[in-house]
């Protein structure tokens, strides 16, 4: 019973559960904006489940691929793989059960859906992970743009097509994800050049990382409020938006006024809880 | 400085609660200008409270603060001026911009007792304004009765307001150790007065 539980444990590290969690809640919401007659309980928990196990399938193949390079890295040795805790056959097998039962759901749910949550697990699997993170540091844009495929996918299969009000949603997780992955890039600066990975700091310096943050914040906060306006959000959520926006502003501005690790890493934070509270918003118009 | 405890993420987090509700709802019969000063202090009020959450008291050390703290009260006093006397709404937005204008331009340049006046006139007038005008408005029959919790939240502010001015001014009323226990708690009673206080409109 406890080897089980540890297992578990394990795989659940594997995942990047708040990782995913968040990615999920983007393809929700954007399910959800398009509200009735569409949103019913059995959709949305099919919605939930294959963009759950396609998120996860794909990390954990991150994982797999990333193995090596985790190990040089102080913040990452602990994890599953390189600490010994998860064999890599059984973090394949699982990797590849997660993804083929999350992309084959997707499938058949709506192959419009499917074809767009297989895009995102190809995009971050083998062409953000294998191909580019290695090569360049503008591979972030390839994992931006798998990140934004959930909110495309959601909102593809709610109203039967890529909209425009969907690739905003997208490119909102896309602006995103450069806010969210460049502080981390920051903070674990030499995590990333033992492992030898090119990050932005790395190439451009670190002021020239914080304005493409703060660029990128201004980017994402314009994205999801043009999205939720075009979507015909409530005026009170929208002002919740706003302010939740300009919060987001405040501190990209704040963290190139007065840089710290500090502020780095609170930007870092608020910028995840701004995502998971404008997804929270737009999903909350549906009812 | 004090390390914040699960109990004060809590307050704190009810706090943001309360006042993102209060930002969706909206004021009962405020035109755009009270609109968009409630709009500004309680979203002043819910950043600050996901600010104080994430970084922790020492965020506090920020000379910004006083500024920022300031907003709150004032935006406040302007929404209910904007409301019940809206001849004088655009006079009081142009007061209120110079009241904190002069507290960020004193905070940031001359600092000393010119700060301090300054602080503590703007502070002033906006805390009579917000404690007195709904407890009188009440009384006169012009709002209901429990518009008179707005006064209480008005009475909560300018507590918190005095206590936090005088430990940033160096010479605290309390411990910081003391102030910083009862802070969550004292801004998650005043949203909810104020918030009780819009909701009976």
């Amino acid at each position: 019973m406890k080897t089980i539980k540890a297992k578990l444990r394990a795989y659940w590290t594997l995942i990047k559960s708040l990782q995913t969690g968040l990615l999920l809640i983007t393809g929700l919401a954007a399910y959800m904006s398009a509200r009735c007659p569409v949103t019913t309980w059995e959709t949305l928990l099919a919605v939930t489940a294959t963009l759950f196990l396609a998120i996860s399938g794909s990390t954990v193949l991150n994982m797999v691929y990333d193995r090596d390079i985790d190990a040089k890295m102080k913040r990452a040795c602990m994890r599953p793989l390189p600490s010994g805790k998860v064999s890599v056959r059984e973090a394949l097998l699982l990797g590849f059960l997660l993804s083929i039962a999350g992309v084959g759901g997707a499938l058949l749910m709506s192959s419009l859906y499917g074809a767009i949550v297989f895009a995102g697990l190809f995009f971050d699997v083998i062409v953000y992970t294998v191909w580019l993170k290695r090569r360049t540091p503008y591979s972030i844009i390839i994992g931006g743009l798998a990140g934004g495929m959930p909110a495309l996918a959601g909102r593809a299969l709610a109203v039967g097509a890529v909209d425009p009000l969907g690739i905003l949603l997208a490119l909102g997780v896309l602006l995103w994800i450069p806010t969210h992955i460049m502080t981390f890039n920051l903070k674990y600066a030499d995590d990333y050049a033992r492992a030898g990975v090119p990050t932005f700091p790395s190439a451009y310096g670190i002021n020239g990382t914080r304005i493409i943050i703060t660029l990128s914040s201004v980017g994402a906060a314009i994205a999801v409020t043009l999205a939720a306006i075009g979507i015909g959000m409530s005026w009170g959520y929208l002002r919740l938006l706003v302010v939740l926006s300009g919060g987001l502003l405040a501190l990209a501005a704040a963290s190139m006024w007065r840089p710290s690790e500090r502020m780095n890493h609170g930007l870092f934070k608020y910028a995840s809880v701004y995502m998971l509270g404008s997804m929270l918003l737009l999903a909350a118009e549906a009812f | 400085m004090k390390k914040m405890s699960g109990l004060d993420r809590i307050f704190l987090l009810i706090t943001g609660l309360l006042a993102a509700y209060q930002i969706v709802v909206g004021v009962k019969s405020a035109d755009a200008l009270a609109a968009l000063a409630y709009t500004v202090a309680f979203g002043v009020l819910l950043v600050a409270g996901l600010l104080l959450i994430i970084f922790g008291f020492e965020v506090l050390a920020s000379p910004i603060v006083v500024v920022v703290a300031a907003i709150i009260p004032v935006w406040l006093a302007l929404g209910l001026v904007a409301q019940y006397f809206s001849v004088l709404g655009t006079t009081a937005l142009v007061l209120a911009i110079v009241g904190l204008l002069a507290v960020a331009v004193t905070r940031f340049g001359a600092r000393g007792k010119l700060a301090t006046m300054v602080l503590a006139v703007v502070h002033g007038i906006a805390g009579i304004i917000i404690f007195g005008l709904p407890i009188v408005l009440s009384l006169r029959g012009i709002a209901p009765p429990g518009f008179a919790m707005i006064g209480v939240g008005g009475a909560l502010i300018g507590l918190g307001g005095l206590l936090l001015s005088f430990l940033k001014a160096g010479k605290p009323i309390l411990s910081e150790e003391t102030i910083l226990t009862v802070l969550p708690g004292l801004l998650l009673l005043m949203t909810a007065a104020f918030v009780a206080g819009f909701a009976a409109l």
